[in-house]
């Protein structure tokens, strides 16, 4: 076991980790533990834009871009936190062009915008050109750029290093420890400040647009700390995944003018969203499009999924804006965007929920108190800026906005703090868990479990929710975690052991399908990306406030989950019906 | 259909040399190679080891060899590849080989650092963006769309025979910034790669260019880079 003491230690190398490193290692000693090389990270699949009222092509405001972000996470946002979000766009888009990021760029030289979901003028009036990108690689040209910065600042990065466990004193965070895949060796780190910036969990669903290690590391190990997690219930499918794999087709196939067919060949969306049509907020397009198949007006040989429409776009407009996702749809599917339309079906996409915080980055331990030391940003902290469903481009801007907050914090705090003494055998927990795993006798394939955790969250936990369906999920999830307690490793060797690594990460899936699951049920109401058919109605008299989640343990060793609420913070904008 | 893929297994923990093993995997004509060597990990040896993350060519962490030439796994399909034959996978070639299909990126990745791969510019921040046409955009697109696989370097001849050449890569990560209207550091980037094992061990095999699974004109950038240096300016 080795050690190391670092002032900050940030976990995850994605946008909000690289720009929270961009801070913090200006200031102080700083370490990036990723278990992925940094330029893999899953922020560089993103791809329609990021979103900032620049005005740089028509009118538009910060105050109006947070109207429509409050809107769109239908008024569970916590208006406070939009409103620092909204206001710092515009310099977190003008921070990236100043590191170099190759924007597209409008006929006098300046970043180009483009119409996204959700975005409008005036509070509702009409859409508006809010989104700055990169042709559709957007992520890929934050995720470049954040790490060419990071080279040129010497950030020091600890590379294939997986974080297993938060490691506290006094109440405080003091370190973490990690486990290096590349010998198996376990490393304690400790640190006055730690960032987890570990991205979210899209694995927990079988059809996702999340990488295969997008597991909920981060959360999983709050979690186990008895640390809150908050509104676990929300999470996003994003309409138009390739049709069978989840593979994303970004949001701004649809911005750029691609319209969603039913096998009448009809635009449906016009009957769901008369004004915006195709570009209403997410979960409304994924529930009509789930509707629409329900109803048997689905496309293909099961009527499974239905059409994205590109065809009346001139090729060469496609090639300009919509490259990487046209060549998706060419190499997975086998079908020719300019003149065939492209099967799509919602996949799991974007968690809402994660490890609460204050707009400062601050990970909480409860509705008030902060947890010193210990920060989160990015897709696995939950501040709240989306609320019950987040707006297309909004994410990047999160990382980017809560990611250099987080990382000012963290190094302003470890200016004055000290080091705190480790707990004594700091490396015990994660030596459990991992030769635990390594040495298990247990038959169950890793495989196998997750493949039926997926299957039961992607039957039951989607789009459409019901007390029947979530209970069923729960029955299997308890059934799962039964058989988890037999789960075989192959691989006994300390050398790139990802068989255990899977293990661990399927572990993390478990848990947090289960707070997912139980916060899902006692929501008993429909916001945003929850959706109950037993309860189709918003319900703001019991249920605008977040869900915080605690896992209790009792003295037989027991675990349960503790529900309790929080008040959503409420400035300017009363909510109202949404309409679009 | 029943595919058989036979992959080169290396696992020094274990052994000393490198074997070829063949697995019977059943898969459908459009899954992904990276879906058969899943298949193999999942339901047979949980011991196979290979990097990968997002699944659909967008990471670079699944550059490896596949019936000989460099391919991401995750986007090369069984039924383009002659699924009747033998698929054969084996690690990219002339980095250290640590385990089964992972190789030591570390090289790769210091002589991507050594080109200076950041924007620089010298005196006041403007307060709003840099003004850049777009046609000055365009200009090198695509050496912007690098994922940093590998693929191009390890299908070089010559850095497979010279560890210290910096490999195609490199001169990529260098093009995107020399050709940016923005950057102001290609002076200093240009002597980097004048250097002996700079860009003028490059014998134009093209290997590079159908190497890369992002279709970047890899030999035509690093002919640029020649270029610029010859004439000295952009
Ligand atoms: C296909 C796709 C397209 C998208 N398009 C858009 C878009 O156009 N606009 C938009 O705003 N949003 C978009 N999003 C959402 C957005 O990209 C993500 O929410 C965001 O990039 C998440 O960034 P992050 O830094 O929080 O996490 P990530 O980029 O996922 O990074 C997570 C990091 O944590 C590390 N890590 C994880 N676990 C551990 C551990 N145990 N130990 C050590 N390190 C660990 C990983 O190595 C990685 O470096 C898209 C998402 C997807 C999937
Ligand atoms: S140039 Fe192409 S082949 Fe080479 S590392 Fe970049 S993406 Fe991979
Ligand atoms: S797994 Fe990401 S490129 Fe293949």
């Amino acid at each position: 076991m080795q050690q190391h003491q670092y002032d900050v230690i940030i976990v995850g190398a994605g946008g909000a980790g690289m720009r929270a490193a961009l801070e913090s290692s200006k200031r102080t000693r700083t370490a990036v533990l990723t278990k992925l090389y940094p330029t893999r990270s899953h922020t560089g699949a993103a791809q329609g834009g990021m979103c900032a009222a620049l005005a740089n092509v028509e009118e538009d405001n910060w105050e109006w871009h947070t109207f429509d972000t409050v809107k769109g996470g239908d008024f569970l946002v916590d208006q406070d936190a939009a409103e620092v979000m909204c206001r710092e766009a515009v310099d977190a888009v003008l921070d990236l062009e100043k590191m170099g990021l190759p924007f597209n760029r409008t006929a006098e030289g300046k970043i180009d915008q483009r119409f996204f979901g959700g975005h409008t003028r005036n509070h509702g009036e009409a859409v508006v050109r809010r989104s700055c990108f990169a042709a559709d690689r957007t992520g890929h040209m934050i995720l470049q750029t954040l790490y060419q910065q990071c080279i040129k600042q010497n950030v020091e990065f600890f590379n294939e290093y997986y974080v297993l466990d938060l490691l506290m004193t006094d109440g405080k965070a003091s370190g973490v420890v990690a486990y290096e895949l590349a010998t198996g060796e376990l490393h304690v780190f400790s640190a006055k400040s730690v960032i987890f910036a570990s991205g979210g969990f899209g694995k927990v669903f079988r059809t996702t647009s999340n990488a295969h290690t997008l597991t909920g590391d981060g959360m999983g190990i709050v979690w186990r700390k008895g640390l809150p997690l908050e509104d676990m219930e929300f999470f996003q499918f994003h309409p138009t995944g390739l049709a069978g794999l989840g593979v994303l087709l970004s949001e701004a196939a649809r911005g750029e003018g691609g319209i969603l067919r039913n096998k009448d060949n009809e635009r449906f969306m016009e009957r769901y969203a008369p004004t915006v049509k195709d570009l209403a907020p997410r979960d409304m397009v994924a529930r009509a499009m789930a509707n629409e198949v329900r109803e048997g007006r689905g496309c293909g040989p099961d009527g499974a999924y239905v059409m994205l429409d590109l065809t009346h776009l001139e090729p060469a407009h496609i090639d300009a804006k919509l490259p990487d996702i046209t060549e998706f749809a060419r190499t997975y599917l086998g079908v020719e965007p300019y003149t065939e339309q492209i099967p799509v079906f919602p996949t799991a996409h974007y968690a809402m929920g994660g490890i609460p915080t204050n707009i400062k980055g601050e990970a909480l331990a409860n509705n008030e108190d902060v947890i010193p030391g210990l920060y989160a940003a990015g897709e696995v902290a939950c501040v709240s800026v989306h609320g019950a469903n987040r707006l297309g481009t909004n994410s990047l801007l999160d990382i980017n906005v809560f990611g250099r907050r987080a990382g000012i914090a963290a190094a302003e705090y470890a200016a004055t703090a000290s080091f705190e003494e480790l707990p004594a055998n700091p490396e015990a927990y994660v030596v459990e868990l991992v030769e635990g795993l390594r040495n298990s006798t247990g038959q169950e394939r890793i495989a196998a479990i997750r493949a039926d955790l997926q299957a039961t969250m992607d039957l039951n936990a989607q789009v459409y929710r019901t007390e029947g369906s979530l209970k069923q999920a729960l029955v299997d999830i308890a059934a799962l975690k039964e058989r988890f307690k037999n789960v075989a490793v192959q691989d006994k060797g300390k050398r790139f052991n990802t068989d255990l690594l899977e293990a661990v990460e399927l572990g993390f899936l478990l848990d947090l399908a289960e707070v997912l699951v139980v916060s899902a049920l006692e929501r008993k109401e429909s916001r945003g990306g929850h959706f109950r058919e037993d309860y189709d109605k918003r319900d703001d008299v019991n249920f605008m406030r977040h869900t915080m989640a605690y896992r209790e343990v009792d003295a037989d060793g027991n675990e349960t989950i503790r529900l309790d609420y929080k008040p959503v913070v409420q400035t300017r904008y009363k909510p109202m019906e949404r309409k679009y | 259909m029943d595919v058989k893929v036979k992959i080169l297994r290396y696992n020094p923990e274990v052994v000393d040399e490198a074997e070829w093993k063949t697995y019977s995997v059943t898969l459908q004509p459009t899954d992904r190679v990276l879906d058969a060597l899943h298949k193999v990990k999942w339901e047979q040896d949980g011991t196979l080891t290979f990097r990968r993350s997002c699944a659909h060519g967008v990471c670079g962490s699944d550059a490896m060899r596949i019936n000989g030439r460099n391919r991401l796994a995750c986007k090369t399909l069984i039924k383009d590849l002659n699924p009747e034959k033998e698929i054969t996978v084996e690690p990219i070639k002339g980095l250290p080989v640590l385990k089964d299909l992972v190789v030591d990126m570390e090289p790769f990745f210091d002589a991507y650092r050594s080109v200076m791969p950041f924007l620089v510019t010298s005196g006041h921040e403007p307060t709003r963006e840099r003004i850049q046409s777009q046609a000055d955009r365009d200009r090198f697109d695509d050496t912007t769309k690098c994922i940093l696989c590998a693929a191009c370097t390890t299908s070089c001849p010559v850095f497979w025979s010279d560890g210290q050449y910096f490999g195609p890569q490199a001169i990529v990560g260098a093009h995107r910034f020399i050709f940016d209207s923005r950057d102001e550091g290609t002076e200093q980037r240009l002597e980097i790669l004048n250097d002996k094992e700079g860009v003028w061990r490059c014998r134009t095999t093209f290997n590079c260019t159908d190497a890369c699974p992002r279709g970047i004109e890899v030999t035509k950038a690093i002919q640029e880079v020649k270029r610029a240096l010859i004439f000295r300016r952009v």
